[in-house]
């Protein structure tokens, strides 16, 4: 909503504050003002001119050679508009004049002939050009006759009004209104309000005697009234009239338009105009559209109207779209000499569907659908056809023709002055809430501390008790509010364990060196079904998609962290960032259905990429690039700060390098892979080698055990042996851990690979692995013999499970 | 024989300090200390001197062994401290080229900025919840006072999944599945860190996909007072000691009354700027008094219970505190954002 100053001064005396402390005061207590501008600017030196001759240029065809009379004297001015004639009273701006832009106007020579100043176009002084009217918009400003030659242009065209942007909340459509406005300026300012007066010359002629109202549908159209003006001469609304419009951000049409226009905006009332000859009968059904019925709306656009939208009928077809649009077929026009001017209530969300539905959103439709005042509507009709009356020399038919079933009754509210004290904190007296019931023009009855508060009809926003706390609160001020901190409720916060363990896992990823992304979860339909764990897999049906997405690119939720992840890499290689190693924790969406009927469920994924070098030393000449072993390494001790026992187990994963991926298990339960990106889907995302994990973060936090016990520091020495095992290079080395591991029995406590050989002293297709093995009973000294016994039993064992020998 | 002593003295004292290295002295050592060497040589004739003569010259020839070994023992800490010297000089290196470079992470900005929230609200008694980002209509808007058809969705423009499930809009029904949970029952004092989605076409200021901490408190007599003061905390706590707060109504359908928090501008300090707009004030985050209908749906008895409730976007406050101009920055992940926020 835009406010002008000049406008609003009509109703409340704001002069003696400045624009910019009105800004700030109905910031802080009401409506935020989200910026305050000059609708153009100040000007000097330009006042209104008669043209008292207007000829061709001798020298150049397209040019008029004008004699302006600008008070005290005539000036010869040279004019390139196409609209300018002899008898106009136009802007001049004088030798000396200033106009936006720095343009300085002086004494000139034209192609031989002198010019004396400049004959202005309303964008020359500064009014943005979608405001201009329309006959005005190609040539320059032409003011009503009666503007008086000689006087400055500034105060008569609004140059310097200044205007409040509001930046309504839906609560607030009371203040789509001036009158709203000046209500929430008075009460702030707590200065009086001058309410403006609607009476016109009523005609002995009777509406009712040309039109009838009938509603068929009470409940969407609870009130209508129909007013019948006669002898309209369309044309141009009052200077004044346009200046408000052009500030308020609407471009003036005509007289008839301007004041539907104007009322709309002074009492936040729609109204609207038929051309009573055009309107094909004497009757006004409002109903329900009939299925597949048609209107072609004023956009000249036809629409298919269906059994949910409220139209306005001539008894037989539709002319008007209620609240939303009128029809062309009834629009008024220059030729127009009698209009109908429908004043009327129409529920807000009959009005918000057709308007949504035909994107057809207007000043008439926003007030409609938040509710207008029904205390206003029959009075916005009657100031327009006073308005008529005087600007498009109407005669006004007695009375109205009307269908009314509004409730018109104030709500009541009671509120306690102890009750707003405990809520708010504050200790505000009987008479301070009295004083800004008054201030707020409420009505009210008082019974000590119980006040009866009843709520204009302007503000549909009061309710319930909190209604009116938050207007105490706000009018006593939220500056007065005292700081406190709640007296109540001493638990203690925190972290629960699980949100602590996230936070360990990122802050020891990022201490592995990782750096930590946040992707969108909402990807493109082929990503979301890239890279997925073969445990999510296992179970999917079908991903889930947006019904309406803004972009293919954000259309469907993640099934992997890992395809945006890949995305993010690819994006930093593309900018020469070779190096890169990411982890994310967030969530993906699982649907179990076909068509999805429930939520998802979501999973907590830890996922990370690692691409380029790992360790580097440039001037020792050392280069470490990413493989398996360094996500691997990561991911152990990982697991490791997390006491969790995971397995490696060398397998297949779609889009994954088919020798270089593991799944990951704990137990028999499959929580996700590591290994190397595929190299055909490394090419489709543009990627170098790079490696990713893909861990059920969820199951993690399920099995992680609360507390590390305290196991003592070992007191009795440990004995370690080593044994290099040759065996066929197909052999994994974890298949003869787990033998090592089982033959060896309780007194060894760790296996450690700590050579892989393969190639000369060997025979062809034989790798040798050498493991230390270390030995330790917690409560005594082992002897040799027990280290021997068990270390004899695991080289049978993999002899017999692995064919492995002892390496000679 | 006292002669033949006092020169075998001089001369080995001579060859102790000719010697250059510990194997020179070590030579020496065995040459005159030896069990073939000339001190015991001398001492063999010892059977020839009187009984008077022999305790002397024993002595004497004592003496002279002593004086050669402490001068071989000083001579070899010398040659030794020399010879340490000497390699440690050669193991010198410029230790001004550079180290080696260990692999450096750190978490993302909007996590920085989220857990410190986190913290300062456990520091006041809160604790964190989380919830679904796919949610039901009723949890992200009925249970909060948005039924169909109310004009205030419009504020939120939701991505649907279906007709009744869709990508939460903020993390408010969070709060409501606590509050359900609980059923009225005890106090709620919480907040909700999480990804929240709107249908926003992603630009400067834009982000489909953003983050939201929700807070909510719900206890026997919550004043408006305690939530200025929670809020002022929080700010300074955030912001800096000397950041003032103010609280302008506003609307929210789940709060009344609704205000907005502002904090005073940092870059100018209140007097006016191009960061806040020539307002001295910078909008931080959204509160109010919780919505008796909120309260009542999720089985407390407003009569009873009041509470507050307050939003806030991480991703705008890193924008404020660090000057980030983009919010895609933090979808983009592009590494040399993302570096510069891991120093502590
Ligand atoms: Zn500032």
């Amino acid at each position: 909503m835009f406010v002008s100053i000049n406008w609003l001064k009509n109703y409340v005396d704001i002069d003696q504050i400045s624009p910019e402390d009105l800004a700030e005061r109905i910031t802080k207590t009401g409506i935020e003002v989200d910026g305050l501008e000059r609708f153009a600017n100040k000007v000097n030196n330009v006042v209104v001119g008669y043209v008292e001759a207007c000829e061709k240029h001798p020298n150049a065809d397209k040019l008029n050679l004008c004699q302006v009379n600008v008070g005290e004297e005539t000036l010869q001015i040279i004019c390139g508009a196409p609209n300018i004639a002899k008898g106009q009273k136009v802007a001049v701006a004088k030798p000396g004049a200033v106009l936006p832009g720095n343009f300085k106007i002086k004494k000139a020579k034209l192609r031989g002939v002198e010019s004396n100043g400049m004959i202005c176009s309303l964008q020359e002084l500064g009014v943005e050009e979608k405001f201009v009217p329309k006959e005005f918009a190609n040539g320059i400003f032409v003011f009503p006759e009666d503007a008086e030659t000689g006087t400055d242009v500034t105060e008569l065209l609004n140059l310097d009004d200044i205007i409040i942007e509001l930046d309504l909340t839906p609560n607030r459509s009371d203040a789509l209104s001036m009158l709203g406005v000046a209500y929430e300026v008075a009460a702030i300012l707590d200065v009086p309000i001058r309410l403006p007066h609607t009476n016109y010359h009523a005609a002995e002629e009777k509406t009712e005697d040309h039109v009838s109202v009938k509603v068929e549908a009470s409940e969407q159209n609870p009130y209508y009234g129909a007013f019948l003006v006669k002898d309209v001469k369309v044309g141009t609304s009052p200077l004044w009239m346009r200046n408000y419009l052009m500030a308020a951000g609407i471009r003036p049409i005509n007289n008839v338009v301007d004041i539907t226009n104007y009322v709309l905006l002074e009492y936040g009332q729609p109204l609207h105009a038929f051309d009573y000859d055009k309107f094909g009968s004497t009757e006004v059904v409002v109903r329900m559209a009939n299925e597949g019925e048609t209107i072609v709306t004023l956009d000249d656009q036809e629409r298919t109207l269906s059994s949910e939208h409220l139209v306005i009928t001539n008894g037989k077809e539709p002319v008007a779209l209620a609240g939303v649009m009128g029809g062309a077929d009834t629009e008024v026009s220059d030729q127009t000499t009698s209009v109908l001017l429908e004043a009327a209530y129409f529920d807000g969300k009959t009005v918000r569907k057709a308007s949504k539905e035909f994107d057809l959103r207007s000043e008439a439709s926003t007030r409609f659908e938040k509710g207008v005042d029904p205390n206003r509507v029959r009075k916005a009709g009657e100031k327009a056809c006073l308005l008529l009356e005087k600007y498009a020399g109407a005669t006004v038919l007695a009375g109205i023709s009307e269908f009314d079933q509004l409730e018109y009754s104030e709500k009541t509210v009671t509120i306690w002055t102890s009750t707003i004290n405990a809520r708010l904190g504050t200790d505000i007296s009987n008479e301070e809430i009295a004083d800004i019931l008054r201030k707020l023009h409420f009505n009210f009855e008082q019974d000590d501390e119980t006040f009866t508060v009843y709520a204009p009809t302007r503000r549909q926003d009061i309710v319930i008790f909190e209604d009116m706390l938050e207007e105490v609160a706000r009018i006593y001020g939220y500056d007065n509010l005292p700081f406190t901190l709640p007296s109540g409720g001493s638990q203690a916060g925190g972290l629960t364990k699980q949100q602590e363990l996230k936070r360990h896992v990122k802050r020891f990823l990022e201490g592995a060196g990782l750096s930590e992304t946040v992707t969108y979860s909402l990807t493109t339909k082929d990503r979301a079904t890239q890279l997925i764990s073969p445990e999510v897999a296992k179970d999917l049906v079908s991903t889930v998609s947006l019904a309406m997405p803004m972009s293919e690119e954000h259309s469907t939720l993640r099934l992997s962290l890992l395809p945006e992840m890949l995305a993010s890499v690819a994006y930093n290689l593309a900018r020469k960032q070779s190096n890169v190693a990411y982890y994310e924790l967030g969530s993906i969406f699982i649907s179990k259905e076909e068509k999805v009927s429930q939520q998802p469920e979501e999973k907590l994924r830890l996922a990370g990429a690692l691409t380029g070098e790992w360790l580097t030393h440039p001037w020792q000449q050392e280069k470490k690039s990413v493989d398996f072993f360094v996500v691997k390494g990561i991911l152990e001790a990982l697991f490791d700060s997390l006491s969790v026992k995971v397995n490696f187990v060398q397998e297949k994963v779609d889009g994954m390098h088919p020798g270089r991926t593991a799944c990951l298990y704990i137990g028999d339960r499959a929580i996700g892979f590591a290994g190397q990106i595929h190299p055909q889907v490394q090419k489709e995302y543009d990627l170098k080698d790079t490696f990713v994990f893909d861990i059920d973060f969820d199951y993690i936090l399920e099995v992680h055990e609360n507390e590390p016990s305290f196991a003592g520091i070992p007191r009795y020495p440990s004995v370690t042996r080593d044994i290099a095992l040759v065996v066929d290079e197909t052999v994994q080395a974890g298949a003869i851990q787990a033998t090592i591991a089982e033959a060896g029995g309780e007194l060894v406590k760790d296996i450690q690979v700590f050579d892989v050989y393969q190639g000369e002293h060997l025979t062809e297709g034989k790798k040798s692995i050498a493991f230390s093995l270390f030995y330790q009973d917690p409560s005594r000294t082992l002897t040799d013999e027990e280290v021997e016994a068990s270390y004899q039993a695991i080289l049978a064992a993999v002899a017999d499970q692995h064919q492995a020998e002892l390496r000679g | 024989m006292k002669d033949q002593l006092q020169a075998l003295e001089k001369e080995a004292l001579q060859k102790v300090e000719d010697a250059s290295s510990l194997k020179e002295l070590q030579d020496v050592r065995v040459a005159y200390l030896g069990k073939k060497g000339p001190i015991t040589e001398v001492l063999k004739g010892m059977g020839k001197l009187s009984k008077e003569e022999r305790p002397v010259i024993g002595e004497l020839a004592n003496k002279v062994r002593g004086q050669v070994a402490e001068a071989i023992d000083s001579k070899k800490a010398g040659i030794e401290a020399a010879e340490l010297e000497k390699q440690l000089a050669e193991e010198t290196i410029d230790v001004t080229l550079p180290g080696r470079p260990i692999p450096t992470g750190g978490p993302h900005l909007l996590t920085s900025i989220v857990e410190e929230i986190e913290d300062l609200f456990i520091g006041m008694g809160f604790e964190v919840r989380e919830g679904p980002e796919v949610e039901t209509d009723y949890y992200n808007f009925e249970a909060l006072n948005l039924p169909k058809d109310h004009p205030a969705r419009d504020m939120q423009d939701t991505f649907y999944i279906t007709d009744e499930i869709l990508m939460r809009t903020h993390t408010s029904p969070v709060q409501a599945r606590t509050m359900n949970m609980i059923k009225g029952e005890r106090s709620v004092k919480m907040i909700c860190p999480g990804k929240v989605y709107r249908r926003d076409t992603d630009d400067a200021t834009h982000s489909h996909q953003f983050t939201q901490i929700e807070g909510l408190y719900v206890d026997k007599n919550v004043r408006m007072s305690d939530l200025k003061g929670v809020l002022d905390r929080f700010a300074k706590q955030m912001f800096g000691e000397d950041r003032e707060i103010r609280l302008r109504p506003s609307f929210f359908p789940f709060t009344e009354p609704s205000v907005e928090m502002d904090i005073s501008c940092k870059v100018c300090n209140g007097e006016g700027c191009s960061v806040c707009k020539r307002t001295g004030w910078i909008e931080i985050l959204g509160a109010g008094m919780v919505h008796p209908r909120v309260l009542k749906m999720a089985g407390y008895d407003p009569e009873e219970y009041s509470g507050f409730a307050f939003g806030m976007g991480p991703d705008r406050i890193a924008m404020l505190k660090y000057g980030v101009d983009d919010i895609r920055h933090f979808y983009t992940n592009d590494i040399r954002f993302l570096k510069q926020y891991h120093q502590a």
